[in-house]
């Protein structure tokens, strides 16, 4: 059964088509990539299915329920979680502070002017239980600003996961980063999909990273779908390698 | 050890508040003076709410200080001569007025916000100035005064006695800025400051960030039009100034002069701009150069402002 489907989705910018008739259906559990060059419109598909902007034109569900005009608030309530290709995170605040406000807006305590010590405590669980996966837990009182940008990005994952969602969106979590850095969010994003059945939906440029997790392949190109397989389908498709493949080697 | 730290700060604030009266004249100052001060400091924390730990600026919370300067003074004036009620309507006329006005500008950011705000204020401030028959025009809303305050067994004369509106006053002060400190270490705090640090990582945590501003803007101005009533009671007269953008400039200055990231900044900013200001139109009618030029330097060379440059002196010695 499909998750999110999306449904021929354009979004123009003035006279630039970022992204043109794009169909996608994500099955409940899938790990799918979603690949293409620079400009290709994959941090604006992210945007629409995540509510950042409504689409030009087209349409979209999450678990049946038509969420075209949905704003991104209600997106994360029902499900769906995101982090940005620039990572983006409360800077000013320590690491454990930023999970905490993730834990109290899923929770939603976000209205709340004072916590039970109950429920006080149950958020203390809950955060110390992402930075354990996270592998936070030595940095948890450092200011996020002052750690590396590896230790930010796994931070702002755990944020999202923090949200309790069905649909993780991801981009680009590896950009930037060192090889043992990739190595150890490589592993994180499979250990969510297979511990926890997420969904998760991946815009990754390390070729190694997605045919090691990708169920399914999307490969964009100028705003429009250019193929879409598994890795095996996606490594042999002439067009891929002419459009990207090629041009990435 | 911070968090210690932090309640000697608190302990030395209040106790240097609450026996205020018993010194100040020894420091050259008088109590209505002390008064000024804890008004201002109401406001400029209320303010500050908003600003420093929200991450809005507004440019016309003057608007919502004159209308709690206004509500008190025309409940007591036509109304019912009847203190606690005039502070009661002032607030009210504060916070409704912030209600409706945050709902229509809760959408917009950082200089249009603040552009929106002043012309809203002085929409407030031309009514005040225009409708002679009500408010007093330019001359100010006069013929009134604070009364006593009626416990049932017993009143409190707050007009003869500075010493007792002082407390009246601290009282006020206490109660404002102990909700406010309260709701900043709350999950509805914490939602303001991840929109201050980051607007889109909080609207993507579920935050809708619009009801969140609205909120922040509202509790903020209800603290604005206490401080507005009470400033009106001080003086025994409401000024249509007390609404104007300039006024709004005044209390904007004060937080940031004292440190808009700290909680007691604005108080220390206050303190600072109210004194100064004091001393200085005695000297010279043009006072408000000289705070110019003070704030200048301060901004210029501790830009997290005066307390914040002394918290970070003792974090690095
Ligand atoms: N908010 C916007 N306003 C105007 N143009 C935009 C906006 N967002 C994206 N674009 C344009 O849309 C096109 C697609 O951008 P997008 O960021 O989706 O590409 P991408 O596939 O994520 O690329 P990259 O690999 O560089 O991240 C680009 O030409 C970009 O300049
Ligand atoms: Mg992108």
């Amino acid at each position: 059964m499909s998750l999110l489907q999306v449904d021929n989705v354009s979004r123009q910018f003035g006279s630039l088509v970022a992204v043109q008739g794009v169909s996608m259906s994500v099955a409940a559990g899938e790990l799918r990539a979603v690949i293409g060059p620079n400009g290709a419109g994959k941090t604006t598909l992210f945007n629409l299915i995540s509510g950042f902007f409504p689409p030009t034109s087209g349409r979209m569900t999450f678990d049946g329920r038509d969420v075209t005009r949905l704003p991104p608030h209600r997106r994360v309530a029902i499900g769906i979680a995101r982090t940005f290709q620039i990572t983006e995170v409360f800077p000013d605040l320590t690491v454990a502070e930023n999970l905490r406000i993730a834990v109290e807006a899923a929770a939603g305590y976000r209205l709340r002017p004072w916590l039970s010590q109950r429920a006080a405590r149950e958020v203390r669980d809950r955060v110390d239980a992402l930075l354990e996966l996270g592998s936070l837990g030595a940095k948890a009182d450092r200011p996020i600003a002052e750690l590396p940008h590896g230790d930010q990005r796994a931070t702002e994952i755990m944020m999202a996961l923090a949200l309790r969602p069905r649909l993780l969106l991801l981009d680009e979590p590896t950009a930037g980063m060192g090889d043992q850095e990739t190595y150890d969010i490589t592993r994180l994003v499979r250990r969510l999909h297979q511990d926890r059945e997420l969904s998760i939906v991946l815009i990754e440029h390390d070729m190694r990273v997605i045919f090691h997790l990708a169920d399914r392949i999307l490969v964009l190109a100028e705003g429009k779908v250019l193929a879409e397989g598994t890795p095996a389908e996606i490594a042999a498709d002439e067009r891929v390698q002419a459009a990207y493949l090629g041009k990435a080697a | 050890m911070k968090a210690l730290a932090g309640r000697y700060v608190d302990l030395a604030i209040w106790l240097g508040l609450a026996t205020l009266p018993y010194w100040i004249g020894a420091a050259g100052g008088y109590t209505s003076l002390g008064t000024r001060v804890v008004v201002m400091a109401l406001a400029a924390t209320a303010l500050n709410f908003l600003l420093g730990f929200t991450g809005v600026l507004s440019f016309g919370h003057a608007a919502y200080f004159g209308l709690g300067a206004y509500g008190a003074g025309m409940t007591i004036k036509y109304l019912v001569p009847s203190t606690g009620l005039g502070i009661l309507v002032g607030v009210a006329a504060g916070t409704a007025a912030a209600a409706i006005v945050g709902a229509l500008i809760a959408r917009l950011r950082g200089v249009y916000f603040a552009m929106v705000t002043i012309a809203f204020g002085q929409v407030f401030y031309f009514i005040a100035f225009r409708w002679n028959a009500v408010t007093g025009g330019d001359d100010g809303l006069s013929g009134w005064r604070r009364l006593p305050i009626d416990l049932g067994f017993g009143s409190i004369d707050i007009l003869g006695n500075d010493q007792a509106f002082y407390y009246l006053t601290l009282a006020g002060f206490a109660v404002a800025v102990a909700v406010m400190a309260a709701l900043l270490r709350s999950p509805f705090g914490r939602s303001l400051l991840a929109i201050r640090e980051n607007e889109r990582r909080a609207r993507f945590l579920g935050i809708p960030v619009e009801q969140h501003i609205w909120l922040s803007f509202v509790v903020s101005c209800f603290f604005v039009s206490l401080a507005g009533a009470l400033y009106a009671l001080l003086n025994n007269f409401a000024d249509p100034h007390d609404l104007r953008w300039d006024q709004s400039g005044d209390f904007v200055i004060m937080a940031v002069l004292g440190g808009m990231r700290t909680f007691w900044g604005p108080l220390v900013g206050a303190a600072i701009f109210v004194v100064l200001q004091d001393y200085l139109s005695t000297l010279t009618d043009n006072w408000m150069s000289l705070i110019g030029v003070f704030f200048i330097l301060v901004v210029m060379f501790f830009p997290r402002g005066v307390l914040g440059m002394l918290r970070r002196r003792k974090a690095t010695s």
